[in-house]
């Protein structure tokens, strides 16, 4: 399988934060400046450290942003309850430091060669491991079909909105609101659940490969819902963020 | 309490075991389930980190910070790897 | 050390008066963290029981009659082995004195068993002379699942991980033996006061 079992230590090391983009009201893309990063693959992630004056540390995984070739990026969510999400979104600067060690993850990747077609699902800030799978595709020139459910609260919460609207050749995007839609919304308003799901996800005879990515109850309500419609459960990739998506 | 999955320690997996282990098989001691231990039920809320079988629930691994260690136990696992 | 963080600070309540109150490591919090080894487990009220004794011969009531119990309000203050405290804490519950009283029985170790497995053992003389419970209500309101209703262990002395979610009997028996996070490394005892989180500290 290309690029498993990479035989490197994988170490902290200090990045620097080079850019910081606003994606909405509480998400950042910080933009990396790592020196010693080997390169990654679509869907992979990695984790950042944090130290206070006392001593006491605290951990957290990010998906990257970003496609391998492109500057390491992280989008963050800022959670209002969240110790170290608002920390990263409100308080990180273009200069200052991040510990951070990666890539990781051999098993939530995509490569042109894994084929499709793409049934990617993303609900929140999901979005992220999946956009940097859409990006690679785009790099490679890879004319594998997709198809993008993305579920989001409102449509001001909508992670990468103008890429999205703008996707690639191939590439389609399907959106659904479910907690309230602007005036004139034609698209889907609701949780993603076993019907829209019918309408929208490639057939199960085209034999499609699916990344499914958010909170625990959209993964599991989706894969659930997908392998019930025939999709074979190895082909079904699915990555939780917990309840809260990672404070 | 929502279990996250084996995606959300490929971090302290690979400290562990040297190697990138997110697309490893495992085998549940207790009932036999397969799976890739990206899929299997992660609780990381909690005084350690454990791992359990999302068919039957039973602990497969469980990770403690001790001091400056990191304690492992997979006594719960048929296979790994 | 790891370089400090710029401006980076972990969450804390730390006024000077509550001191006294905070053992060594621990910070305060106004949360009340969930910490969980497992699926949060969901028993039926007419389905629960809870028992005590040695194996075997253990008393038991029903949710119906649990509740007929004579119960206390109590507010403690609770401390986690992750390092976070929580003052005034409000409970109501049953004594652990009145369970073993109507039991009968005597022992000098317990060990809790809970839904979904989860396992702790405590000495029994630090679940008598009105220093344990097994409560049911927290902060006035029925005891949520996630924070281990419909029951839990109640043993504010020690840390926090011997206070067992979901308890569904306390087994006396002769030995010491360890539970859930015992057998992983987390101290047989756990007094906070004395920074007793793992085994030989």
């Amino acid at each position: 399988m290309a690029g498993t079992a990479l035989r490197r230590r994988l170490t902290w090391q200090v990045a620097k934060v080079s850019a910081v983009t606003v994606e909405t009201a509480s998400v950042r893309t910080l933009t990396l400046d790592v020196p010693d990063w080997p390169g990654h693959q679509a869907g992979q992630h990695l984790d950042i450290r944090l130290t206070d004056e006392d001593g006491y540390v605290a951990e957290r995984s990010y998906s990257i942003a970003s496609a391998p070739g492109e500057p390491v990026a992280i989008t963050v969510e800022r959670l209002d309850d969240g110790e170290v999400s608002p920390y990263l979104t409100d308080e990180l600067q273009t200069g200052d430091d991040l510990e951070l060690r990666g890539p990781i993850g051999g098993y939530f990747v995509w490569e042109p060669e894994n084929g499709g077609p793409l049934l990617l699902l993303a609900g929140g800030s999901g979005i992220v491991p999946l956009r940097s799978i859409l990006r690679h595709r785009e790099r490679t020139g890879s004319t594998v079909p997709v198809r993008l459910l993305y579920s989001s609260r409102t449509l001001t919460d909508v992670i990468y909105r103008a890429e999205l609207d703008r996707p690639a050749s191939g590439v389609e995007v399907i959106h659904t609101l479910t907690r309230s839609q602007p005036p004139g919304w034609s698209g889907y308003a609701r949780r993603a659940d076993a019907a829209l799901l019918a309408e929208v996800a490639w057939p199960a005879a085209v034999m499609p490969l699916a990344y499914v990515c958010g909170p625990t109850s959209f993964v599991e309500a989706v894969s659930q819902a997908l392998v019930q419609s025939g999709y074979p459960p190895q082909r079904v990739k699915t990555e939780r963020f917990g309840a809260t998506g990672g404070t | 309490m929502e279990a996250v999955d084996g995606n959300a320690i490929g971090g302290l997996l690979h400290e562990v075991f040297g190697i990138e282990m997110t697309d490893a098989a495992s085998v549940c001691g207790s009932c036999g389930a397969a799976r890739q231990v990206a899929e299997l039920a992660v609780y990381l809320r909690a005084p350690g980190t454990v791992v359990r079988c999302r068919s039957c629930e039973s602990v497969l691994m469980v990770f403690v910070q001790i001091h400056d260690r990191t304690c492992v136990d997979l006594l719960g696992l048929a296979t790994l790897g | 050390m790891s370089p400090v963080s710029r401006g980076f600070h972990r969450r804390r309540q730390d006024p000077a008066e509550n001191a006294g109150r905070v053992p060594p490591g621990q910070y305060l919090t106004k949360d009340f963290p969930v910490l969980s080894a497992g699926p949060t487990p969901h028993t039926a009220l007419d389905r629960w029981t809870f028992s005590i004794g040695r194996a075997g011969q253990q008393k038991t009531w029903s949710w119906a009659e649990f509740r007929a119990l004579p119960t206390q309000d109590v507010t403690v203050d609770i401390h986690c082995v992750t390092k976070w405290s929580k003052l005034d804490t409000a409970w109501q519950g049953v004594s652990v004195d009145t369970l073993l009283e109507a039991a009968g029985h005597d022992g000098p170790f317990a060990m809790a068993h809970c839904d979904g497995g989860y396992t702790t053992n405590v000495p029994v003389a630090d679940l008598t002379g009105g220093k344990a419970w097994v409560a049911y209500a927290y902060d006035g309101k029925p005891l949520a699942a996630e924070h281990g209703g419909p029951a839990r262990l109640l043993v504010p002395h020690l840390y926090f991980w011997k206070s067992a979610k979901w308890v569904r009997s306390l087994e006396l028996r002769d030995t010491n033996d360890p539970g859930f996070w015992e057998n992983y490394g987390y101290h047989i005892y756990g007094d906070p006061w004395r920074e007793q989180r793992y085994a030989g500290d």
